[in-house]
């Protein structure tokens, strides 16, 4: 949902809040792999270029009154051709920028969607850098391809979280996704979310009809 | 970047909402389409920009001053070029359900449904009556003309085409609007609005057509269904303009495989015994180095907005339309933070109605404390034709900003397709909702695929890979 307001729920004294997390970064860095992990804890070694993935939910507990959801966006393919949607990025609250570290050029690629993402979305976004595919270097060294430590110069500059992870392993994934949630602002969220109520908007699923009047145009002849 | 596929299914060109919405069911039903636009943004002539695309869109303002700096942030704004809203009972909002495109989008209604009777300084405005209890408070009508209203929204209401006992003695089919309203003993300025603000004709050439009394009904059935559905008016609105529906029904194309490519220019389409066959197209970003990237692919049919094929079309008619940014509501609509106001021809002595809808910061479209409202008709002379909108603009009080180009020509497809196998959509016409829109995505799918479109369930039995 593009424009829910986070929401707020469950137990007296709980927190709960809902975020909404992009992710972006070059074709086959692991992105969907990455949530994946997160969400289902699973990996695929012959996974195909993203094709679905539009929407999935995960929960994490940071302590034990305190619960953030994830409402995680895939491009679906659609910042292949640099083609991607504004609605995409509005109201995202948190992004993850992959790259490959067994890949150069994927960092510049991560560079430039860090840019694309401080000139477009929110601008208290909280974006992390991930460099995927740990597991590659930790059996071939001589893989890698991008310093730990240019990198995380790089995202000390740029402000954003950094982890080197693995979709295959699941090394430091959970770790990623534990550590954005601590930086959002989960106590605001919820306030806001009680003084908005759950949706500012109608809701639209499944149609009304006044009874005994039946309009013309839903029967349509389709 | 990626090779472009060789052959596809579909070549989508334009990314309207018509476009859009083809575009995504072709790809759930399993199509393999490529989505193209030269624009740098979806949604064509169905976009909203920012405050700043509108003025350099424009060009409404003096070389080198930048009179966008003084509303705010320009991405808080969200202007549609096209004006229209979504009836909350319509086949879009059925289409969006089915295919579950809502949950990428957020509506909110649209406060106010309004109709005008009389015109300048003497002019009421008031709500247009959606029931028969509406109709007996309604200002718009004397005592005893109250209770004929009533009686023919009752009949309305209780009108089934498949039972004879609710057609009250007439043949819909065969009979005229003017014999029904007759029946009913309705003054002239009830037909007004009931015809023009219920039905939403925009001219009276409904009145005395043969059968037409049927459509009538039909309509003034879907105004009262969707009516009644959220209360305040017929009509939501998608928060942060009506450029997100295009991009939704986008996103669900490319969740089901589909490809985009914005900022590509068709350089040719290539023709094998008359019948379109693929194209020839260069991806270029707006000051991009060198070449692009230039390709060429085979499609199975292409689908396209007019403007890229301006010999295929026709001219029906010209749409005059005038953006208008204000910083209060309108007057005598209840400080309505949105609403639709039409203004019947014959109350302002026009063949056309004009339209106004109006939308604002409560549907994050503008900054807090602004409106934007349209103001816009068929073009009925050959010039001065912002004398033609001044009606409407009289209604909207003090105006800070007003965007109005020359008549905005609309096309329709001079074939069918069939023939050369480009599928040709119309332009957005001067109707006040989608409705005509999904008619047009219809018959596109009909004339394309030979069969019609079952929107109804569209997703059973397909599989979405994030539910897997
Ligand atoms: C969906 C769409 C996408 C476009 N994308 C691009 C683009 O990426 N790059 C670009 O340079 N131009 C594009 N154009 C053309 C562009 O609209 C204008 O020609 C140009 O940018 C000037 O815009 P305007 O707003 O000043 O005038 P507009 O109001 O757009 O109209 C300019 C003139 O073009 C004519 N015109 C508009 N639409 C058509 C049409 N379909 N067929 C024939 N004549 C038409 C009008 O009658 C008018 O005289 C596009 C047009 C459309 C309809
Ligand atoms: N060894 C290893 N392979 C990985 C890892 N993460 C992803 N892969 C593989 O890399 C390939 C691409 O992964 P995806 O998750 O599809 O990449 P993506 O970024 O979503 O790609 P697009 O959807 O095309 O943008 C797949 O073959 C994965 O199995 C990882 O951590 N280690
Ligand atoms: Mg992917």
């Amino acid at each position: 949902m593009a424009a829910r307001p986070p929401q707020q729920g469950g137990r007296p004294g709980a927190r709960f809040a809902q975020f909404k997390l992009v992710l972006l970064g070059e074709s086959a860095v692991g992105k969907s792999s990455l949530v994946l992990r997160f969400v289902k804890d699973q990996f695929d070694d012959y996974r195909e270029s993203t094709i679905g993935a539009a929407f999935l939910t995960q929960t994490i507990a940071l302590d034990e009154s305190t619960t953030v959801k994830f409402e995680i966006w895939d491009t679906a393919g659609q910042e292949r051709y640099k083609s991607l949607a504004p609605m995409y990025y509005r109201n995202a609250n948190c992004a993850v920028v992959v790259y490959d570290i067994t890949q150069a050029s994927s960092l510049d690629k991560a560079k430039a969607w860090v840019k694309e993402l401080q000139r477009q979305a929110n601008e208290n976004i909280i974006i992390a850098l991930a460099g995927n595919k740990l597991d590659l270097v930790t059996e071939q060294p001589d893989k890698r391809a991008v310093q730990t430590s240019d990198a995380e110069a790089y995202a000390q500059e740029a402000g954003l979280l950094f982890f080197e992870t693995s979709a295959k392993t699941a090394e430091n994934v959970k770790e990623l996704f534990t550590a954005i949630a601590k930086k959002l602002p989960i106590e605001q969220a919820s306030q806001r979310g009680m003084r908005a109520g759950t949706r500012q908007g109608v809701q639209l699923g499944g149609r009304s009809e006044a009874p005994g009047t039946q309009t013309g145009a839903g029967a349509c002849n389709c | 970047m990626d090779e472009i596929a060789p052959e596809y299914d579909v070549v989508v060109l334009g990314t309207g909402l018509t476009e859009c919405v083809l575009s995504g069911v072709l790809s759930v039903k399993g199509k393999k389409v490529l989505h193209i636009d030269r624009n740098d943004h979806y949604g064509a002539e169905a976009a909203s920009l920012n405050i700043e695309a509108l003025f350099k869109k424009y060009g409404n303002y003096p070389e080198g001053t930048e009179p966008w700096k003084k509303y705010g942030r320009v991405n808080d704004w969200n202007i549609d070029l096209v004006p229209k809203l979504l009836m909350s009972n319509g086949e879009l909002t059925n289409i969006l359900v089915s295919t579950d495109v809502t949950r990428y989008l957020e509506f909110k209604q649209i406060a106010g449904s309004y109709v005008q009777q009389g015109n300048g300084t003497r002019a009421t405005v008031a709500k247009v009556p959606s029931d028969a209890s509406e109709a007996l408070r309604s200002p718009l009508m004397g005592l005893f003309e109250k209770r004929r209203a009533k009686k023919f929204l009752e009949w309305v209401g209780a009108f089934k085409d498949e039972d004879p006992a609710t057609h009250n003695g007439m043949n819909l089919n065969t009979c005229t609007m003017k014999e029904v309203y007759d029946k009913f003993g309705l003054e002239a300025t009830t037909r007004d609005f009931i015809g023009h603000s219920m039905a939403l004709y925009t001219t009276d050439d409904y009145i005395g057509t043969k059968g037409m009394a049927k459509d009538a009904v039909e309509r003034i059935r879907l105004y009262v269904n969707s009516m009644a559905r959220y209360g305040k008016s017929p009509y939501i609105y998608p928060l942060y303009g009506l450029g997100e529906l295009p991009q939704g029904f986008a996103r669900l194309s490319a969740i089901y495989g589909g490809t985009y490519m914005l900022n590509t220019n068709v350089d040719e389409v290539l023709y094998e015994g008359g019948k379109a066959v693929g194209i020839k197209a260069t991806m270029k970003e707006r000051g991009e180095e060198g070449e692009g990237m230039k390709f060429e692919t085979k499609a199975g049919k292409i689908l396209a907005d007019p403007s890229y094929f301006p010999g295929k079309v026709q001219v029906v008619g010209h749409l005059l339309k005038a953006i208008c940014i204000l910083n209060h509501p309108i007057d005598k609509t209840d400080n309505s933070d949105s609403l639709q106001l039409i203004l019947p021809q014959s109350q302002i002595g026009r063949k056309h109605d004009i339209y106004i809808a109006m939308v604002s910061w409560a549907h994050n479209v503008a900054p807090k404390g602004y409106y934007i409202a349209i103001v816009s008709t068929i073009a009925e002379r050959d010039s001065n034709h912002h004398l033609e909108l001044q009606p409407g603009l009289d209604r909207l009080g003090k105006i800070e900003e007003t965007f109005m180009g020359p008549p905005i020509p609309l096309y329709e497809p001079l074939e069918s397709g069939v023939n050369d196998n480009i599928y040709i959509s119309k332009s957005y016409d001067a109707t006040s909702h989608f409705e005509t829109t999904t008619d047009d995505v219809k018959d596109i799918y009909r004339r394309a695929e030979g069969q019609e479109l079952v929107v109804e369930g569209l997703r059973e039995g397909q599989n979405l890979v994030a539910e897997e």
